[in-house]
Order: structure tokens, then C-alpha cells, then sequence
């Protein structure tokens, strides 16, 4: 199978997990995306490192774009890549991000250590983002 | 750039994302049961799908950038740790969404 075609896969199989296996239904929730918002901006910076300086190299025959050049950086947005990466690690990456947040809250809510929540933020933190 | 180039990244992850245990009080790190659980078994997913792509050459490392130590089924360290300080950093960003807002998760106390 190519890297596109399991990518895809991978996030059809993260949806079902979370609204139908283990019912976290975090893809159903605000502070889910608004989170997701955020690690996704700088994924596309790390990522943009990782691939722009060649660390990781793909191959054109498993992605929608084509392999990264020998001695230059590929694509920065175009050829199917967006910020240097293959646009199927955007889908690697939801479902790195969605599998970890399902496990951890589904422990959660099993009891393992729900114990202390998070928050509330700092006072300075609190002025920062004009919370009263 | 050096063969710590990749391992430099991660450190930035979790350099960059610190800050929000003490500032916004996540208390991940201070759940350290419940993360490790967490990530262990991303880590074993995910170096699954690794270890496929890298049999199938989906991709490849430059050696110049990565530490050169292998793990099991030609996974380099380096890309391991990415599967443990990825996770650590989307839960970190996670819970400090949900402390600045309040917002339901879905692990609350059921009444």
C-alpha cells in the first residue's frame, strides 16, 4: 500500500475509533478542534523542519507528489506537499494526535488518574488572555 | 546540522510546550501513570506503521541528521521518541485548552 492510501485509512479508522469504539467522541468537541487548531500550525513548522532540511526523505511512488530532490529542499507549497511535507503527514498527523487524545481520555474516564484536572491557569496567564 | 539534527527538534517540542504545565497548570507530566499509558501504546502502533513504511521505503532518513542508533525493525531512535514527545505535546496543548476555557472533554466525573 502506498503512504497516501494508508494515511487515509488511518484517519477513517481514528474516526471510528473515537465515535464508535471507545465513544470519546473528542471529534464531536470544541476544545478538541481549538487544540487541534494550535498543534496543527505547529506541526506544519517542526514538520516543515524535518522535511525542508531533508531529514526525512520521501518517495514519490508512495505520496500524491513526487520524491524529494537529492541535493535541494522540495516543494514548499504545490507538487502535493504543503510546507515542505507530504500532505498525507497532515493525515499521519490527526491521527497520531486523535489515537493519543482518545486513549488518554478514555483512561480518564476509567478512573486513571482523572485526578487532578487541569487548570485553572496562572493569574498572569489569566490577564495575558484578558480572563477576568 | 549534525547527527542531533532530528533529536534538536524534538527538544524544541518539549521546550516549547513546557511552559504550559506551570503556566497553565495541565498537570500532565504530574499524571505520569495515565500518560505513559497513553503513549505507550501509540508508541507501539505507530512504530508498526513505521516500520512498514520504512520496509516499503515511503521514506527514508539523511544519516547526517539522525543519531544512527537503530531500534527494532530499522526504526531509528530517533523517530521512536518522536511517537512519545509528539503525543506528550498534543495532550499538553489539549489540557491547557481545556484550563484556559473550561470546556466539557469528556473524562468528567458522570453525575
Amino acid at each position: 500500500m502506498t503512504y497516501t492510501q494508508l494515511a487515509i485509512i488511518g484517519v477513517l479508522v481514528v474516526i471510528a475509533l473515537d465515535l464508535f469504539v471507545f465513544k470519546t467522541k473528542l471529534l464531536k468537541r470544541k476544545v478538541f478542534w481549538v487544540s487541534y487548531s494550535i498543534v496543527i500550525f505547529f506541526q506544519l513548522v517542526t514538520n516543515g523542519i524535518l522535511t525542508g532540511f531533508g531529514i526525512v526523505e520521501y518517495d514519490g511512488d508512495a505520496i500524491i507528489g513526487s520524491s524529494t530532490p537529492k541535493d535541494s529542499a522540495p516543494t514548499f507549497i504545490g507538487d502535493g506537499r504543503l510546507v515542505f511535507a507530504p500532505i498525507e503527514d497532515l493525515l499521519f498527523g490527526f491521527c497520531l494526535v486523535v489515537l493519543t487524545l482518545i486513549i488518554w481520555i478514555w483512561l480518564g474516564r476509567k478512573g486513571v488518574q482523572r485526578e487532578p484536572m487541569s487548570g485553572p491557569p496562572r493569574k498572569s496567564v489569566n490577564r495575558f488572555l484578558g480572563i477576568k | 546540522m549534525s547527527k542531533y539534527a532530528y533529536l534538536s527538534v524534538l527538544l524544541g517540542c518539549l521546550i516549547g510546550t513546557a511552559w504550559l504545565e506551570y503556566f497553565l497548570r495541565t498537570k500532565v507530566y504530574r499524571r505520569t501513570i495515565r500518560l505513559v499509558l497513553t503513549v505507550l501504546p501509540v508508541v507501539i502502533v505507530f512504530a508498526i506503521w513505521d516500520a512498514y513504511a520504512i520496509a516499503q521505503g515511503h521514506w527514508t532518513f539523511d544519516s547526517r541528521y539522525v543519531t544512527g542508533i537503530t531500534t527494532v525493525a530499522n526504526i531509528p531512535l530517533d523517530e521512536i521518541l518522536f511517537f512519545v514527545v509528539i503525543p506528550i505535546c498534543a495532550i499538553l496543548s489539549f489540557e491547557a485548552v481545556r484550563s484556559a476555557r473550561n470546556w466539557e472533554a469528556g473524562d468528567e466525573e458522570t453525575k
